[in-house]
């Protein structure tokens, strides 16, 4: 690239200067703005453009105070909050259990497991859900083999469409989110803590109660942050599972949208929504950062 | 409880590769015994079968009378100490010491008093509310140790404790270690390290391993003054081993006859001498020697001469020279008879 005379290339330093956060050579100079200008220009096109319309139309007279106290809206707000805590937690028992056993316990397969658990991170959140749906549906295997056995035409397995369906299906989804932290950190872990342990008398259950776990826990926060912030703006799962009872905030706003055309509702709701979860994303980034991440 | 080790023909096999063969060894009740060879040698993992964490294919591991070779290592009731602290991370030091003592459920009372005496004992109870990462290496080191000791452990594995050190710490250490040992005279300890110093200054007898095999063993003195392998005379000491034929009198080496003791070996037979390059002087004398100097190394206070006679190079450590010989200068070097040793060719080394 042909020297510009301005931008990128000139923003080189003294030699021998210490760069520090506050040295005021390190600040960007005036020349380098023209080059954030296209990015910042597509962001605001496709990004706050968009979002400040959707607080905009949210301003509109009383909407707030309807949605707030509407029944349906707190309904929403409680299934979402409660479905998201739960899963998170049932991802941290599940994913660290799986963890430990795939970083600690040596068997065949193991680091193809691992390896699999990196590929599964790009699976689509409703490829899970048809999987259960295919299982546990109320036309799915569980169902027909009770069907074939029995003679009775409707099978016993119908949580799916109840929140314990949308539960087991983000459980089984997003408990991998947590493990990669977690093997992450595992790998770390020097295998001479462990033995030291074990020779001082440690049995396995306390090794892993006090060496492994307190090691793991920003592994562990990081990872229970992340999966937190993903189910409270799930969605795939949710309609998927078609679960009719489970109405969460990204559904509502769905139905307010697209179902009532109640738009200042919608956005209401949506901004909500994104409050909570920038909310939590700022909690995550700052346990992260300690856990180094 | 009683104390000691004993290796009763531990054969340690990892897919096919035999790590440790037939190892036959005792080390008795409050006996330091240095495991030492270089690695790949089988050290390590005869002390990881004394802990618990590899299973011999065959054989049986004792500690004192008790056969452990089945026993998981928390049940063993050893003090381990490795070569990177394997300190506790997130305890502090006194938590670390007490580590042990709450997992083998010492009365809660008790362990203040003890983590206290371990820490006294390593020289760090100044330091009882720190973390780990905020002491030195040396210091890290040393909270290794008392949490091992405060266990009161009748056997303490140290595992290359202080290869991780630089060289002043560990000469330090290994005083400390010393006297560690004179307060706890029960104690044995198996001490694995590839650094002669470490184990002649500190081993009470020392265990010389090579290819998986226990190549010789005997006190510091005996392996370096009469060293019955010419594994052990090169790895301990870094000996001069000259090829000789063994006559009536004497031994033959590059057609010098030598005054060298001989007893026991057949006229005729080939052996291999040795003779520490420290008792090799420089000039004139008995069982003297002419040739070339091939290489020369200042140390400081000696001067290492490589001298080439026939085909050979000998080593010879003399008192720091005035002035450092020049390369090819035709030199003569000796030794006393009573300073070689002739080793029968390939005993004790298979």
């Amino acid at each position: 690239m042909a020297s510009p005379g301005t931008g990128l290339l000139e923003r080189r330093r003294a030699p021998g200067a210490v760069p520090t956060r506050s040295d005021p050579a390190d600040r960007v100079p005036a020349t380098v703005w023209p080059w954030a200008l296209p990015p910042v220009a597509v962001l605001a096109v496709v990004f706050l453009y968009p979002l400040a319309l959707v607080v905009r139309e949210s301003l509109a007279p009383g909407a707030y105070a309807e949605v707030l106290s509407s029944p349906s809206f707190r309904d929403a707000l409680l299934t979402t909050v409660w479905l998201a805590v739960a899963s998170t937690a049932g991802c941290l028992v599940l994913g660290f259990v799986l963890a430990l056993v795939i970083a600690f316990v040596p068997f065949p397969g193991g680091k193809a497991v691992s390896k699999f658990i990196d590929v599964f991170l790009s699976f689509p959140s409703f490829l899970i859900t048809l999987a259960l749906l295919f299982l546990y549906g109320t036309v799915g295997m569980a169902n027909g083999i009770w069907t074939d056995a029995t003679g009775d035409p409707t099978g016993p397995f119908r949580f799916l469409g109840t929140p314990w369906g949308v539960l087991l299906a983000e459980i089984t989804y997003f408990t991998p989110f947590v493990m990669r932290p977690l093997l992450a950190a595992f790998s770390q872990m020097e295998t001479a803590q462990l033995e030291a342990a074990s020779s001082l008398g440690a049995r396995p259950s306390r090794i892993v109660r006090q060496v492994i776990l307190p090691e793991a826990l920003p592994a562990l926060a990081a990872g229970g942050s992340l999966v937190l912030v993903m189910c409270l703006n799930e969605f795939g799962i949710v309609l998927f599972t078609g679960a009719k009872g489970v109405t969460t905030l990204p559904m509502l706003v769905h139905s307010k949208a697209i179902l009532e055309s109640d738009y200042a509702a919608a956005c209401v709701v949506a901004v909500v929504n994104v409050a909570l979860s920038v909310g939590l994303y700022v909690l995550y980034r700052g346990v992260s950062r300690r856990a180094g991440a | 409880m009683t104390s000691g080790i004993r290796f009763d023909g531990v054969t340690v096999t990892y897919g096919g590769n035999t790590v440790l063969d037939s190892l036959d060894l005792t080390v008795e009740p409050g006996e330091v015994m240095a495991l030492l060879g270089p690695s790949g040698s089988g050290k390590t993992t005869a002390l990881r079968a004394v802990a618990g964490f590899v299973r011999p294919a065959s054989g049986r591991v004792f500690i004192g009378d008790r056969d452990v070779t089945a026993l998981p290592p928390y049940e063993r009731g050893i003090g381990m100490v490795v070569q990177q602290y394997a300190l506790f991370p997130h305890l502090r030091v006194e938590d670390n010491v007490a580590f042990g003592l709450k997992a083998r459920k010492v009365p809660k009372g008790e362990i203040p008093g003890r983590v206290a005496d371990a820490l006294e004992m390593t020289g760090m109870a100044a330091y009882a509310r720190r973390h780990p990462r905020e002491l030195s290496g040396g210091q890290q080191q040393r909270v290794a140790i008392a949490r091992a000791l405060a266990i009161r452990p009748n056997v303490l594995l140290l595992d290359e404790p202080l290869s991780a050190l630089d060289a002043q710490l560990r000469s330090g250490m290994l005083a400390e270690l010393a006297r560690l040992h004179r307060e706890l005279p029960d104690v044995s300890i198996l001490y694995v390290t590839h650094d002669q110093v470490e184990a002649l200054t500190l081993a009470d007898r020392i265990a010389v391993m090579d290819r998986a095999r226990l190549q010789d063993c005997g006190t510091p003195q005996d392996l370096y003054r009469r060293p019955r392998t010419e594994f052990t005379a090169s790895f301990v000491g870094n000996a001069n081993l000259l090829p000789v034929t063994v006559g009536e009198k004497g031994a033959a080496f590059e057609g010098v006859t030598l005054d060298v003791p001989v007893s026991g070996a057949a006229p005729g037979s080939t052996a291999t001498l040795c003779v520490r390059p420290h008792l090799v002087g420089l000039g004139p004398g008995p069982n003297a020697l002419s040739g070339r100097i091939g290489e020369v190394q200042w140390r400081g206070s000696t001067h290492r001469l490589y001298v080439e006679v026939g085909g050979h190079r000998v080593k010879a450590d003399v008192r720091e020279l005035r002035e450092t010989p020049a390369l090819g200068t035709e030199v003569t070097v000796h030794f006393a008879p009573e300073d070689a040793v002739l080793l029968a060719q390939g005993v004790g080394d298979g």
